[in-house]
């Protein structure tokens, strides 16, 4: 191995550093190119009465309504309820209704002001705990919870709540679609994760076989899960406009509709009921989840159930059962981000764990050591951890760096600037769930040519996760090439395989395993003294007709078993584990809370690039730190309040505290080069380390972040009902 | 017509005097490498150099462009500074990194000039008006660092 655990420059990063890289919105304008705009609704439920045309010379713009759609109106994703355009019901706030292109900006600003889109208005439904609307509903359920609850003598419950979250990405979405070539191929080009669900969206509205839809991915500027689903709504809506219009049509959303329309984090509330011993160890844990999902189920069920799966956390119990439910609300759809329903329940039960630590006056360490998975043990769903659990080594190494477990948890604190110390500890299953990657069969293609350079195609979308520097040395090392005989093809789905959607932290483990595989295919074919330059021996072996291209299709590994109905079985092929520790100042005259310092230690298999996989784990813990106590995201009739830069915030470098990052890397026998995912991982400890810390700090149970200085004065209060100071100031 | 310095070339153009230094960069002079994060002066991502100073160009009107000096992305003096945020891991994703670099530039040059520490806090506070979602921050303060070491020897 020697570009595998070595730096290998990122083949993109000089472009992007001199501003050569180009984004969606820096293709250069077209001579005949139009912009499109989005007609939506002001109110969160209604009956679509009609669409008014005011005053304005519709002649000079393109207007497309649902009857326009050649295809199915439908939002193809993984149940049919959401359009493309709303033809009848409005069911959130923002929906579309209605789509217009126009020359310029302008005349599509007057144009979009001239329709009025009539709406009777209905009830609608905000409260997840009321709504009878269930889009998805799991079960989980491992030996006899209700026996063990019987005879009980310590039973420990809490409720924990967490709010909505924005992805952020700094680019916003955006494509721009090219009018039907003479043989009806659409085009579209833009910003986004997974080039062919955006395929599989337009062959629906369009009605054409995939060959028909071409879909090229722009440098994309973030995405963090934003850009896996809702890229298909603006490409189609920017290809209808492209269709109708004749015109290349841009459209490139500003930050504000972004934050408007676009999915977020699924809000949640979990509650816990835990039979304990006297030592602490878990008897039985009763788990009720519940996700506020939205208008439209979108990927709500898969949301849902990397929820539930990860539910009891990464803790050995016999009893357990979990009950988990995602319900349709008049919210704008709930959607991916980072985690996907894991840092809400990860939250829950490290705080569960805190309290139950609490209750039985033990130390928060101590708690998680009595219980911990380890090699060997099943989790809730059964799954037996063969290999590759790093659970016992983050612990240790995060403990004898940072000292936490002689620290005095929950001391009394004095002072008006108190300090306190968090710890959370966790797992995140990598790859898509159960037989989803059976399922999905990812593929790539390493093809050589005559100079015996390497080209891999593959599906996998760079979003600033290092994925083409990461596929470089997997495919140099696997190859015995050098970085430089490598090329990484651009995704565009003329060119490249589908290899799966670029989500649920299985880039590396899964498709960087094609790519291992087949590199070794071509690498043995090739053959030759390994002492000769590849190149040299590719050339010749490709130029002396021998067969340059191979196809690896993901196969799972032997011996995983699933259980879709009973939701048993080997959820994922292996899991990351972590700990986080996390260090704080809270001000008790403003309730702020500063982090003073940040440790993480990760599992990650094997880092095919350290620095990547770093920067990985500190871009996504700073996200997670940011969710537990600055970012405010939140609905007021459906629609979020947080709707511009000014009050939808983020950390800045002053908020960020340095972040220590411990790898330990226990190998996965069928990860490349022992790499397991890591991408979401290091999303779901921030929150619940820092709630932690803070209780620590104050003395108050944080159950429901993000902890605002509103919140913990509340949770003070409620504490210290006769703090005078305090009192008044309220 | 509007008259500048833009990296070092006398440039006009023939801009309304409201406009955005930012629109007119991208869509007239189609220089893209500034980038639009917000458009409202909170994310930094159209950072660019006017007469030594980071300034972001979505808030300022060319009026106030007259005269002046601008160095974008585009422009020369800053491969030191690119280089380490290269080696440090400092861009992922990258559509803050120019603005990124752009504030670096005019932050080690202004400490040059005035002699001011350069040290993790203020490499930190100097920053504080781009954010990045992808990095974490901890890699482009490195790279900052690592680009002020090297500052001249380039
Ligand atoms: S685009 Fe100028 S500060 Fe965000
Ligand atoms: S590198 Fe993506 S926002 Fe900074």
């Amino acid at each position: 191995m020697r570009h595998v655990g070595n730096r290998v420059a990122r083949p993109e990063g000089p472009a992007k550093v001199e501003g050569r890289a180009v984004y969606v919105d820096d293709i250069p304008r077209a001579k005949d190119e139009w912009v499109g705009g989005t007609l939506r609704s002001p109110v969160a439920h209604g009956k679509l009465r009609c669409i008014e045309r005011g005053d304005f010379d519709f002649s000079r713009v393109v207007v497309v309504t649902a009857e326009d759609i050649p295809g199915d109106n439908v939002q193809a994703l993984i149940v049919d309820d959401q359009p493309i355009l709303c033809a009848d019901t409005v069911r959130h706030v923002e929906e579309p209704i209605a789509l217009v292109a126009a020359p310029d900006q302008g005349t599509l600003c007057a144009a979009l002001d001239a329709l009025e889109p009539r709406i009777d208005p209905l009830e609608p439904v905000f409260d997840a705990e009321r709504s009878q609307d269930v889009q998805s509903e799991i079960s989980i359920d491992k030996g006899d919870v209700d026996a063990t609850f019987e005879g009980a003598t310590r039973i420990v419950e809490g409720e924990y709540h967490t709010d909505s979250q924005e992805q952020l990405y700094i680019e916003t979405q955006g494509m721009i679609a090219d009018p039907p070539t003479a043989d009806g191929t659409i085009t579209v080009r833009g910003s986004l994760q997974c080039p062919h669900y955006v395929q599989k969206a337009l062959r629906r509205a369009f009605a054409v076989p995939p060959e028909k839809a071409r879909v090229v991915q722009c440098e994309t500027g973030g995405g963090f899960g934003g850009k896996e689903d809702y890229p298909s709504v603006v490409a189609c809506h920017a290809a209808l406009l492209a269709h109708a219009s004749g015109h290349r049509v841009r459209m490139v959303y500003d930050r504000n509709e972004d934050l408007l329309a676009t999915p977020k984090r699924h809000p949640s509330r979990v509650r816990h009921r835990t039979v304990v011993a006297d030592d602490g160890t878990l008897l039985a844990m009763d788990i009720d989840v519940l996700l506020d999902g939205g208008a439209y189920t979108t990927l709500s069920p898969v949301v849902l159930s990397r929820g539930v799966i990860h539910a009891a956390g990464a803790y050995r119990c016999d009893n357990i059962r979990i009950r988990g439910r995602v319900v349709g609300t008049n919210h704008v759809p709930y959607g991916a981000f980072r985690g996907f329903g894991a840092p809400q329940v990860c939250f829950a039960i490290e705080r569960q764990m805190d309290r139950i630590a609490a209750s039985l006056g033990i130390h928060p360490v101590v708690i998680r050591q009595r219980n911990m998975l380890r090699l060997g043990d099943r989790t809730a769903t059964s799954q037996l951890l063969k290999e590759s659990v790093g659970s016992e080594e983050v612990l240790r190494r995060i403990l004898a760096h940072t000292g936490f477990d002689r620290h005095e948890w929950r001391k009394e604190r004095s002072g008006n600037k108190r300090r306190g110390v968090g710890l959370s500890f966790f797992y995140h299953g990598a790859g898509f769930t159960g037989s989803g990657e059976e399922m999905l069969k990812g593929k790539v293609t390493v093809e050589l040519d005559d100079d015996g350079c390497a080209l891999v195609r593959a599906g996998s979308t760079e979003i600033g996760q290092g994925k083409n520097a990461m596929f470089t040395a997997i495919a140099a090392d696997a190859l015995g090439a050098e970085p430089d005989a490598i090329t990484i093809v651009d995704p565009d789905t003329a060119a490249v395989p589908d290899s799966g959607p670029t989500v649920a932290s299985r880039t590396c483990m899964i498709v960087g395993g094609c790519l291992d595989k087949a590199c070794r295919t071509l690498a043995d074919r090739v053959g030759g003294d390994p002492n000769t330059p590849f190149r040299e021996r590719a050339s010749a072996f490709v130029r002396g007709g021998g067969d340059a291209v191979a196809t690896e299709t993901y196969g799972s590994p032997p011996g995983l078993q699933w259980d879709q109905n009973a939701y048993r079985g080997d959820a994922y092929p292996v899991f990351g584990w972590a700990a986080d520790v996390a260090e704080v100042e809270v001000d008790l005259t403003t309730f702020d809370v500063e982090i003073v310092r940040f440790v993480t230690c990760v599992d990650v298999g094997h880092a095919i690039q350290p620095q990547i996989v770093e920067g990985q784990i500190e871009g996504g813990t700073l996200q997670s730190i940011g969710w537990s106590h600055i970012e405010v995201m939140t609905a007021e009739n459906g629609r979020f309040r947080q709707d511009r830069l000014a009050t939808c915030i983020i950390p800045t470098s002053l908020d960020t505290p340095p972040i220590d990052v411990l790898l330990v890397e226990e190998p996965f026998s069928n990860g490349p080069f022992g790499a397991k995912g890591v991408g979401e991982l290091p999303m779901d400890g921030g929150a619940p380390a820092i709630a932690s810390a803070i209780e620590d700090a104050i003395g108050v149970h944080v159950t429901h972040v993000p902890a605002t200085p509103e919140r913990l004065l509340e949770a003070w209060l409620e504490a210290h009902p006769d703090d005078a100071f305090f009192e008044a100031k309220r | 017509m509007i008259q500048f310095r833009l990296n070092g070339e006398a440039v006009s153009v023939d801009a309304h005097p409201m406009a955005r230094l930012l629109s007119v960069l991208r869509r007239d002079l189609r220089l893209t490498g500034t980038k639009e994060g917000c458009g409202e002066g909170e994310c930094g991502a159209c950072s660019v150099v006017v007469d030594g100073k980071v300034v972001n160009s979505c808030l300022i009107p060319m009026s106030q462009i007259d005269g002046t000096e601008v160095l974008t992305i585009e422009g020369s003096g800053h491969a030191n500074i690119q280089d380490h945020f290269l080696a440090e891991g400092g861009t992922q994703c990258g559509i803050c990194t120019p603005g990124m670099i752009m504030a670096t530039r005019a932050f080690l040059e202004d400490a040059e000039a005035t002699g001011a520490a350069i040290d993790e806090d203020s490499v930190r506070a100097a920053l504080a008006g781009n954010l990045c979602r992808c990095t974490g921050y901890g890699k482009i303060v490195a790279a900052v660092l690592a680009a002020a070491r090297t500052e001249g020897d380039a």
